[in-house]
């Protein structure tokens, strides 16, 4: 029995620093832990936000004119690997680690340390990744897949090239993530509150719970895929070189294996802060709790049998490419329940449209217009034109910023009179949304035409046919880069002299709602006992029994 | 519900089932010309989800804008909606309809990929399910033309084996069955024809055929279209179909003319920077030496 396992009783053998200092120390508070990660990232974001302003100003004309081809390919490289592994994952990371153990009703993570050592590593991959910048040789140039035989060519003949630099920050971020995921997953499943049974956890935390289980399960294999890789680079093995009997299309598949669950990893949460938000601003329950709830978990197991559809137009048999046509269409059945659940809890509902309830509005109706396009993908035939063109970068960005991005700026917004104890400016926060949503259609919807007419992605430079959709990419590209200043200025303005917030905002019902903003060191004073489910809205039922003995007297 | 209610929603669903097909229509307009007999049927393909898409996506942003329009809370008012936490009837018709539809389009996509038959027609046969499996085309009647297509980084060169001919374009008769047997010297590049709606990646060491039937003559543009290193953007190629007689004349010229190295784009550019001294950026695979080509 866990339960008579004592704590350890070991303490800290000096107190931890206090104030600012502690951001930039080894803290093991999940809530200090939880804003390096999203500061941190954010800074990425910039940088990788910056990169591809650099490519949309490159193709604003038909011709390679701005940047040598080289750099050009640089640049998207980069782009992708510091958007998906420095930003979206550890930002989300990062809002897990200060939501959950509060959700739950713990006193921190599972594994404190070890946490910090997981936060710890984002950074050090980080600063590597960028330093591949000055390698004579220069980053790496084969796109975040990084398909060989093009990811093991070697011009330069060093040792140490971009790529190798790139696959050892990959095989880090990958260390990382599955210390978090260990973490997440034994946090969610032994730390929560007495009476926090698991239909009365929120939605957020099934869908993190339900994103970190396939961090567990499908990581390892792109972790097999790069550590063959960097051999097949530096060891002079051939796992993947034809020229030697190896086979390229095998790294695919275990490039694709996880790096499509890695989408539901990213999506998942996004659609947790989707279903936490909605019931707040609409004042009405989760519609259908239970079923959206239990279509997390449902869509973590179809996503690993998908991956095989990135590779339709691969050396794939025709049986195969059926098949996961099959399954793939699949995962449109768990998201599309999701919708119908998020629609369903705003109808009816008493609206207040402030800045958070903006942000997952906006980014339900592109989600479910991405959520189209990749029933489109999915379909073999359609998929043989599109594949590889702009059609598909088009739709991903819907995904990833059209969806998950502005999801994590409806939580910043949602949360930050709690992480910060101050409260945002809400006009900043709705321009923010306006450039935002206006940039993002700009810049993503007209890919899709250019995609449809067969421009090929990753090119630094293209038929003349395809510059008006290219020149309103690219304006609606810049107009999101400066879409973030006036999310700067709110966050760091209102941090420094906004308004103190109460300990309840926005009247939500949630165990972190109950503790003072910011919380304590230890979230609870004594643990809640929870007696309800989590989205009580309309109904008179307290959440817990002890709502007095949480905080401090 | 009243009958206000009932006939105003008919009135709703028809103006967006009337749009939705409207959209479908415009669908064929988002798209190159139809070259080839399987671009017509992809393009079916891709209208009728254009219709279907359209409908799911007016249905849902429709009904979330008319909430945000009309259900604001005064500000005044801390009052909380009804407490409705969820409708097991609501849930199962919108479980169970996404299943239907999911079966419906996977079912014609299935369809479309076999008759469209591009790794042949026995690719999928072994999990045949009472489909027509017929070209797409009724070009089965012809002989098939067998061209052999040789891509390396960063240029494509085209060989006809009875004529024993290369080109760095490819010529192609009208409203007959191609069959390549492609193949590639180094990378995995990929074939590319926007108007033919067809794409096939070329693995190093490996033959891979491929299959299709242009139906309209006319210039059309070859991509690489896995991405294959520094250069890739330029590895384009020019498409030619011709009519039948136009083009075994083509070819009967052809095969008399002196084999030339081809004109290449990736290997002037790159050459043009070395003689110039531009700072060629990083380092790069320096392009191989243009195919050595027919004079037409």
């Amino acid at each position: 029995m866990i339960e008579s396992i004592s704590i350890a009783l070991e303490q800290p053998k000096h107190e931890p620093p206090t104030g600012w200092r502690r951001y930039f120390g080894f803290s093991t508070d999940h809530k200090v832990i939880g804003i390096q990660y999203l500061v941190t990232s954010f800074a990425f974001f910039l940088i990788g936000g910056l990169l591809s302003m650099v490519m949309r100003a490159e193709l604003i004309t038909p011709e390679s004119d701005l940047l040598d081809r080289s750099l050009y390919n640089s640049m998207f490289t980069m782009h992708g690997t510091i958007m998906i592994f420095l930003w979206i994952f550890p930002s989300l990371v990062g809002l897990a680690n200060y939501l959950v153990p509060l959700m739950i009703g713990a006193r921190d993570m599972a594994f404190p340390r070890l946490n910090a050592v997981a936060f710890w590593l984002v950074p050090v991959f980080g600063i590597l990744l960028m330093a591949s910048f000055f390698l004579p040789g220069g980053t790496a140039q084969a796109g975040w897949w990084s398909y060989p035989p093009v990811s093991t060519q070697n011009p330069t003949g060093n040792l140490i090239t971009g790529e190798a630099v790139w696959i050892l920050a990959i095989a880090i971020s990958g260390v990382s993530s599955i210390m978090g995921a260990v973490n997440f997953v034994t946090t969610i499943v032994r730390m929560r509150a007495p009476g926090m049974t698991y239909f009365r956890m929120p939605a957020y935390v099934w869908a993190v719970l339900s994103a970190q289980l396939i961090q567990l399960a499908a990581l390892p294999a792109l972790t097999a895929g790069a550590v063959m890789l960097l051999f097949d680079i530096v060891a002079g093995t051939a796992f993947f070189d034809p020229e030697r009997g190896g086979n390229p299309v095998l790294f695919q598949h275990f490039f694709w294996f996880y790096s499509h669950p890695a989408v539901y990893v990213m999506a998942l949460p996004a659609f947790g802060i989707f279903s936490e938000i909605l019931p707040v601003y609409a004042r009405k329950p989760l519609f259908g709790y239970r079923v959206v709830a239990v279509s997390s978990l449902l869509i973590s197991v179809v996503s690993v049998l998908v991956w095989v559809h990135h590779m339709y137009a691969s050396g794939t048999p025709g049986w195969m490419r059926m098949l996961f046509m099959f399954s793939t269409m699949l995962v449109a059945v768990p998201t599309g329940v999701k919708v119908f659940a998020w629609v369903a809890t705003v109808w009816r509902g008493k609206l207040r449209l402030d800045t958070p309830m903006l942000f997952c509005l906006g980014a339900i109706m592109m989600f479910v217009f991405a959520g189209i396009t990749g029933v489109m993908l999915a379909s073999v035939p359609v998929d043989i034109h599109v594949n590889n063109t702009y059609f598909v970068v088009g739709h991903f960005h819907y995904i990833v910023y059209g969806t998950i991005t502005m999801a994590m700026f409806a939580a910043l917004y949602h949360w930050f009179p709690k992480i910060t104890g101050r409260m945002y400016y809400e006009g900043l926060g709705k321009l923010h949304f306006v450039l935002a949503f206006v940039g993002t259609n700009l810049c993503f919807l007209p890919m899709h035409l250019a995609g449809l007419h067969g421009m090929v992605r990753r090119v630094s430079s293209y038929d003349p046919e395809f510059a008006f959709s290219n020149v309103l990419a690219s304006l609606g590209g810049f107009l999101l880069g400066m879409s973030t200043l006036p999310f700067i200025l709110n966050m760091v303005g209102a941090w420094v002299q906004g308004k103190p917030a109460p300990d309840n905002p926005w009247r939500a019902i949630g165990l972190e709602w109950m503790v003072s903003s910011p919380p304590p060191v230890e979230n609870f004073e004594e643990l809640p006992i929870v007696i309800s489910g989590p989205y009580g809205y309309g109904k008179s039922e307290p959440l817990v029994s002890n709502e007095a003995a949480l905080k401090p007297h | 519900m009243n009958v206000k209610t009932i006939s105003l929603l008919v009135v709703l669903v028809s103006l967006s089932l009337l749009a939705s097909l409207w959209m479908g229509q415009q669908a064929y307009t988002w798209l190159p010309p139809q070259a080839s007999a399987e671009s017509k049927l992809v393009d079916d393909l891709f209208s009728f989800l254009v219709v279907l898409g359209s409908f799911i996506f007016l249905g849902i942003t429709g009904t979330l804008l008319y909430t945000m329009l009309t259900q604001q809370a005064s500000r005044f008012d801390l009052s909380d909606g009804p407490p409705i936490e969820g409708s097991v009837t609501l849930e199962v018709v919108w479980t169970v309809i996404p299943v239907l539809l999911v079966f419906w389009i996977a079912g014609y996509s299935y369809q479309v990929y076999q008759q469209m038959a591009i790794r042949g027609p026995m690719d999928i046969v072994h999990m045949h399910m009472g489909t027509p499996s017929a070209y797409a085309a009724a070009a089965d009647a012809e002989p098939i033309e067998e061209i052999d297509v040789l891509a390396k980084q960063w240029s494509w060169a085209f060989h006809y084996p009875q004529q024993n001919v290369t080109t760095s374009e490819l010529h192609l008769p009208v409203d007959r069955r191609v069959r390549l047997s492609m193949t590639s010297e180094d990378v995995i590049h990929g074939f590319y024809i926007p108007a033919f709606r067809l794409k096939q990646d070329i693995l190093p060491k490996r033959t891979i055929e491929f299959e299709f039937t242009p139906v309209r003559e006319g210039k059309y543009r070859l991509d690489d279209s896995q991405f294959s290193g520094t250069y890739f953007a330029v590895m384009q190629a020019d498409v030619l179909v011709e009519s039948p007689e136009h083009y075994s004349q083509w070819l009967t010229t052809v095969a008399k003319g002196d084999r030339v190295p081809a004109v290449n784009s990736a290997y002037t550019e790159y050459n043009t920077r070395q003689e110039k001294g531009i700072r060629p950026g990083w380092p790069t695979i320096k392009p191989a030496a243009p195919p050595l080509v027919n004079q037409g």
